[in-house]
């Protein structure tokens, strides 16, 4: 799942990055994050998360005094007059894995955001710090460009520094200038969260999953750019397997089932049908209907649980004597 | 084991007893072995050909008694239909003495379809309602032998595999999954040097019919398949037990297979192993279509959506209903034929609702278009379920699922 704020920031002083951290009560907007950080010397940033006609995502990160233009932006891009709009909110925890008011350069470091074009402003090469989300709304860190600089090359992205209130000319003799922050691909958002198998880290932060926000229905677009998808089929629209290493959840999805069932099968006609009798019919159905669906799904949960416990062991230290 | 149940499917021009055509199909002489399943296939011939035992309502009373649960819906319909020995078992069983269950696939391919999951979906009712211990062995081995792949292109294919057969639901702490490229050696080698001796070139070549081109490969490989039946061949699982029986569920063309181990076994000291057969899952065309992976139409797959499964149900699917809504409701479905339900003789669940579509869509009150409404529900409901639990298989699991290691509550 979504890298966590302590281990960007793990990964930052790992390479030596040097930033300042502050840490704050959970903020939604720019105006509300100056007054916790507004003093601290560094420039506030506005960072905005937005999509294309093709499904191609971006950030623009920029002082938070820039005035930024989606309408010329969009034409600088290429992508003519009423190109860009800001992306869905759905888009920010399937993409950028972040929670809504986060937006941050930083969310890059997540593979989900492997596509998505980083344009950041100029003006902040001049200013002594800017200050960022480190993946959490509760934290701001301020650091200067050579600092982002050297995170973003250690992801594998070139940093695109852009006068973002400029306005040229777009025409026929003239170019879109920033035609070449256009993605090369499109990110498909799946029907239902994919059903991705837990990779090293995630085993570790559930925490993460918060983040996920649980109806998430964006419509598919079966787009033949996404090629890491077409390979995959087996996993498409498929239910993620959250519930079965969150014991807490997975009684919830039970309880779901049941609460469905039993709801439905009590109704005015039943009732009349059978009185007094309705609980012992209706537990019956109960049984009848989620009976084998239940035992398969605790059986999943009980696998999942020994082979974490089986990682584990083949990992563990033996005791000191 | 060539195949295995998939041969069974793909070479499956087969169906169940009994057809349509009667008088022009039963002269074939139907051909069944592990190579080769074609023809009209009339189960009490085959039975009686091959000298297994018919499963009868008796038996499957016993194992209702002796599980105290309700037997499964593929001993109910008939699926599962002829043993050897497995009354034996349950004899054993009663007595108090268990059993453990091996089972396998020939990964040749990533593509799954419902015809391959059936002996799994089955072998995992039996681990369950008689709490034994399960081996299931994948013959990559074989795969790269006979399909001529890679080693490394069968050993994928192996794990892509064990990661569906996984999703039927098997209880890690009771279930080894081992691949022939990873686990022969040790113990089991010995166990096939011991079967290899006592089958003479000329019985083996009489049982499968190689040929003096067929390379050396082929000719060695029966022991790898015959020596998981016994328990010494799995020193971390059942040491000392060297009297455990085990029962093999597999399709029927198996049967000449495990002839040959049966043959063995009582001259190294072991049990005979019991088999549980089943019948062949008919193709998506009937009797006139066979069952292959070049076909997508022709079976339903795991990876198929629930938009494939209703158009490949409404489009391919050969019925024996009339040409006409009129027709049909005068003169009702052929339900010999008809492959919805046949479909729904395997996967519904509720034997009563079943009698129920039969006596309607044989007189013609129901349509087939009905039928194939209901089946696609159920077979959209399984694939999706299935679905699910492959999303939640691991490579980490993959390798819990395979490690030798000792599984103390099997039998608990």
């Amino acid at each position: 799942m979504g890298y966590t704020k302590d281990q960007l920031l793990a990964r930052l002083q790992e390479l030596r990055i040097e930033f300042s951290k502050y840490e704050h009560p959970v903020v939604l907007t720019v105006e509300a994050q100056a007054k916790h950080v507004g003093n601290v010397g560094a420039s506030l940033s506005k960072n905005l998360f937005l999509k294309d006609k093709k499904q191609r995502f971006y950030i623009v990160s920029a002082l938070a005094d820039t005035k930024v233009d989606l309408k010329v932006l969009s034409q600088r891009l290429g992508l003519g007059k009423g190109g860009l709009r800001m992306a869905p909110e759905e888009a920010l925890g399937e993409i950028l894995q972040v929670p809504l008011g986060c937006v941050t350069p930083f969310a890059l470091v997540n593979e989900s955001a492997r596509h998505v074009s980083l344009l950041l402003d100029q003006g902040f090469k001049s200013q002594q710090g800017c200050l960022f989300h480190p993946l959490s709304n509760d934290t701001s860190i301020s650091l200067n460009t050579l600092s982002l600089d050297k995170f973003l090359k250690s992801i594998g992205r070139d940093p695109s520094y852009v006068d973002l209130e400029a306005n040229p000319k777009v025409g026929k003799d003239q170019p879109p200038d920033l035609a070449a922050l256009v993605p090369s691909d499109s990110i498909v958002l799946p029907e239902f969260a994919e059903g991705a198998p837990p990779s090293e880290h995630s085993n570790e932060n559930h925490a993460a999953t918060d983040v996920k926000p649980k109806a998430v229905k964006a419509k598919a677009v079966k787009t033949p750019a996404v090629a890491e998808k077409v390979k995959d089929k087996s996993s498409t629209g498929v239910l993620p397997s959250i519930s079965f290493t969150d014991a807490g959840q997975f009684v919830e999805e039970i309880l779901d089932k049941t609460s469905a069932i039993l709801l439905s099968e009590i109704r005015d006609d039943t009732v009349r049908q059978h009185g007094e009798q309705l609980g012992a019919v209706v537990s019956d159905t109960l049984r009848k209907r989620l009976s084998s669906e239940l035992k398969n799904l605790a059986i999943m949960f009980k696998n999942t649980a020994y082979t974490e416990g089986f990682h584990a062991g083949t990992r563990h230290q033996p005791k000191r004597p | 084991m060539e195949k295995r149940e998939e041969r069974a499917v793909e070479e499956g021009a087969a169906a169940a007893a009994g057809g349509g055509e009667a008088e022009a199909a039963a002269e074939a002489e139907a051909e069944v072995n592990p190579w080769e399943v074609s023809g009209k296939i009339d189960y009490d011939k085959l039975i009686d050909k091959f000298g297994c035992q018919r499963l009868d309502q008796s038996l499957i009373d016993r194992v209702q008694r002796l599980t105290s649960r309700a037997p499964h819906v593929f001993l109910r319909r008939g699926v599962f239909f002829a043993h050897r020995d497995f009354n034996e078992i349950l004899d054993a069983y009663e007595r108090g003495d268990k059993f453990y269950l091996y089972t396998g696939r020939g990964p040749s391919s990533e593509a799954l379809h419902l015809g391959h999951l059936i002996p799994f979906m089955f072998t995992k009712y039996l681990q369950d309602a008689f709490k034994v211990p399960l081996v299931i062995q994948l013959t990559d081995d074989e795969k790269c032998m006979w399909k001529n792949i890679s080693v490394e292109e069968s050993q994928r294919l192996a794990r892509e595999n064990a990661k569906d057969i996984i999703a039927c639901g098997f209880d890690v702490t009771r279930t080894f999954i081992f691949s022939d490229f990873d686990y022969v050696g040790g113990a089991f080698y010995k166990n096939m040097v011991k079967v290899a001796k006592c089958v003479t070139y000329n019985k083996v070549v009489g049982i499968f019919g190689f040929t003096g081109e067929d390379h050396i490969g082929k000719v060695s490989f029966p022991p790898v398949q015959a020596v998981p039946s016994f328990p010494s061949s799995f020193p971390h699982l059942f040491n000392g037990k060297d009297h455990l029986r085990c029962l093999i569920p597999c399709a029927i063309d198996q049967d000449p297979y495990f002839r040959m181990t049966r043959d063995v076994a009582p001259r190294l000291g072991y049990h005979k192993p019991a088999l549980i057969e089943s019948s062949f899952f008919p193709a998506l065309q009937g009797d006139t279509g066979k069952m292959s992976a070049s076909d997508p139409n022709s079976a339903i797959y795991v990876t198929d959506s629930a938009k494939d499964i209703k158009d490949k149900i409404n489009r391919y699917a050969f019925t024996g209903g009339q040409d006409t809504k009129e027709k049909q409701r005068l003169y009702g479905a052929n339900l010999e034929v008809d492959i919805p339900v046949k479909y729904l003789s395997f996967f519904l669940e509720d034997d009563d609702e079943l009698e129920h579509i039969k006596t309607e869509y044989g007189s013609g009150r129901m349509l087939t278009f009905d039928v194939k409404k209901r089946l696609t529900e159920i077979l959209v409901e399984i694939v999706e379920r299935h679905r699910r639990a492959r999303a939640a298989v691991t490579d980490e699991m993959v390798d819990a699922f395979m490690a030798v290691r000792p599984l103390p509550s099997m039998f608990g």
